[in-house]
C-alpha cells in the first residue's frame, strides 16, 4: 500500500510537471476474453489484472467480482485468484473505487485506463508485467502474463492466451 | 463465484461425508468421519452438513449410533464403532415436490419456501394451476460413503428402490489406482440410464483444475471409472427424466459418495 502511494504521489507529480509537453493522455487498454465452457454448473469466475515491475505490484486495474451478494459476501472467494490475492488483494479494504467491478459473463471484454484518471497514475519508463488472473466456484485458476516495456516503442498490441479460464489476452499501449 | 441467482448459491456448493479411511482390519476398529459443504472437495471451509438425517447402518442392516458427534462452524464429525465384520454404509436421504414458475409480470417463484415443508396441503395452496413457465418435479438427493471392517461385503447394498441408488458391480471399498470400476445405478429401483457422472478428486485446494472425470451411465445404468490415482473421490451422479408421478412432470435425482482408492 505505502509503496503503491508513493509511486503515486511521485508520479502524478511528474505528470503535472510533463503537461505542457503532452497534448494527449497516455493509455492502455486490456481486453480480456473469458471463454464459454460447457460444465453443469457455470458460475461467472473472479477475474483480476494488475500490473508489476520485478515481481513487485505496482497498480491494480480492475478486480471483477461478485458485489451483488448481501453484506459483502462476495469477498469471501477474493482469495482463490490466489497470486492477485497475495501481492495486492490481501492488504485491501475491497470495494476499491475505480478497482472492483461486477462479475462479466463469457466473451470478450475491454477496459482502457487513462493516465491521470482513476487507478492508474503514471508509470515511470521502464519493464514491467501486466497479468490477469482468473478463479471460478467450481472450476479451476489461471494466471496470463504479459511483459511491456514502457514508454512503448511500437503500437501493435501484445498478446497472450489462457488455455482454461481465461482466453486471449491483448494489451494496446498507448503512450 | 458469482451465482446467477443468488437463492441458489448455497446450492452451488457440494456436499461431501468423508471418513478417515475406509479398509479397517482388526478386532474393535474405530471411523472417524467429517461431513461438510464447500467448493472444494475437501476442504472444510465453509459450512458443516448437519447431522440430523444421517444414518449409519451395520452389515446386518440394523442402525448404529454415530458416536462422539459434534457439529462445529465448518464440518460435523463423529465416529463409528466397526463392531460387526464387514460393510457399513452412512448415508442421508431426502425427496419431495418442488414447484417454479413465473408470475405475469415475470417475477421468478419457488415452492416450498427455502427451509419450510413440501405437503400436499400447501402444494394445493400455494402453487398456482396455472402459471407461465410452471414446472412441479420430483427430487430427491442421495448422499453417502461406505467403510468395511474385513472383508467387503454387500448386504447394504439392497435397494430401497427410492431416488438414485448404487449397486456394486465393482464394490465401493475395493478401489485400486488404475484398475477398473464398475457401478450400476438404479432410479426408483429401475436402471438410471443416461445419468451424469462426475467424479473429482481430493486436494482441489493445491491444484489449479478440477481434473473432473466425466460419464455417462448406459441404458442398463451401469458406468465404468477408471481411478487416475490413489486418493479420496468425490462422485456425484445426476439424473432427469419426465417419469413423474403426478402432479409432478419431472424427476430429478442425486446421488453423491465418497470413495477412497488405494494404491497397488
Amino acid at each position: 500500500m505505502d509503496l503503491t502511494r508513493r509511486i503515486s504521489l511521485t508520479a502524478s507529480m511528474l505528470v503535472l510537471w510533463l503537461l505542457p509537453t503532452f497534448t494527449w493522455a497516455a493509455s492502455i487498454q486490456v481486453t480480456v476474453e473469458i471463454p464459454q465452457l460447457e460444465v453443469a454448473q457455470y458460475l461467472r469466475p473472479y477475474v483480476a489484472f494488475w500490473v508489476e515491475k520485478d515481481g513487485a505490484h505496482v497498480a491494480d486495474l480492475a478486480v471483477w467480482y461478485d458485489t451483488d451478494l448481501e453484506a459483502e459476501r462476495g469477498e469471501e472467494w477474493l482469495k482463490d485468484m490466489r497470486q492477485w490475492w497475495r501481492r495486492s488483494g490481501r492488504s485491501l479494504d475491497m470495494p476499491v473505487d475505480g478497482v472492483s467491478g461486477a462479475t462479466r459473463p463469457p466473451g470478450i471484454h475491454t477496459e482502457t485506463f487513462t493516465f491521470g484518471t482513476g487507478v492508474l497514475v503514471d508509470l515511470p519508463p521502464g519493464e514491467y508485467q501486466l497479468l490477469v488472473e482468473a478463479a471460478r466456484q467450481l472450476g479451476g485458476r489461471e494466471v496470463v502474463k504479459i511483459p511491456f516495456a514502457w514508454p512503448a516503442q511500437k503500437a501493435a498490441p501484445l498478446t497472450a492466451s489462457g488455455s482454461s479460464e481465461l482466453g486471449a489476452v491483448s494489451l494496446r499501449l498507448n503512450p | 463465484m458469482m451465482a446467477a441467482l443468488v437463492p441458489v448459491i448455497a446450492n452451488a456448493h457440494r456436499a461431501w461425508i468423508v471418513p478417515a479411511a475406509t479398509v479397517l482390519a482388526g478386532q474393535d476398529p474405530w471411523v472417524t468421519f467429517d461431513a461438510a459443504v464447500s467448493n472444494d472437495i475437501f476442504h472444510t471451509d465453509h459450512a458443516a452438513l448437519r447431522l440430523e438425517g444421517i444414518t449409519a447402518v451395520a452389515p446386518d442392516g440394523t442402525e448404529v449410533a454415530l458416536q462422539n458427534a459434534h457439529t462445529g462452524q465448518h464440518r460435523s464429525t463423529f465416529d463409528l464403532n466397526l463392531t460387526q465384520k464387514g460393510t457399513y454404509k452412512v448415508s442421508s436421504f431426502s425427496s419431495g415436490l418442488r414447484a417454479r414458475w413465473e408470475t405475469e409480470e415475470g417475477e421468478r417463484r419457488g415452492w416450498p419456501a427455502r427451509g419450510t415443508q413440501a405437503t400436499a396441503e400447501g402444494f394445493a395452496k400455494e402453487v398456482p394451476k396455472k402459471a407461465k413457465n410452471l414446472e412441479v418435479s420430483f427430487g430427491s438427493r442421495r448422499l453417502e460413503t461406505f467403510v468395511t471392517a474385513g472383508t467387503p461385503d454387500n448386504k447394504v447394498f439392497k435397494p430401497s428402490n427410492q431416488g438414485l441408488e448404487l449397486v456394486p458391480v465393482t464394490h465401493p471399498n475395493d478401489l485400486y489406482a488404475g484398475e477398473k470400476a464398475e457401478f450400476k445405478f438404479l432410479i426408483d429401483g429401475k436402471p438410471a440410464a443416461g445419468a451424469k457422472v462426475e467424479v473429482v478428486p481430493a486436494g482441489m485446494r493445491y491444484r489449479n483444475q478440477q481434473n473432473t472425470i466425466s460419464a455417462e451411465t448406459d441404458k442398463n445404468g451401469l458406468v465404468a471409472i477408471t481411478w487416475p490415482q490413489a486418493g479420496m473421490f468425490w462422485l456425484n451422479v445426476s439424473y432427469q427424466d419426465d417419469k413423474a408421478q403426478k402432479p409432478a412432470t419431472k424427476r430429478t435425482a442425486s446421488y453423491v459418495a465418497t470413495f477412497e482408492v488405494l494404491p497397488e
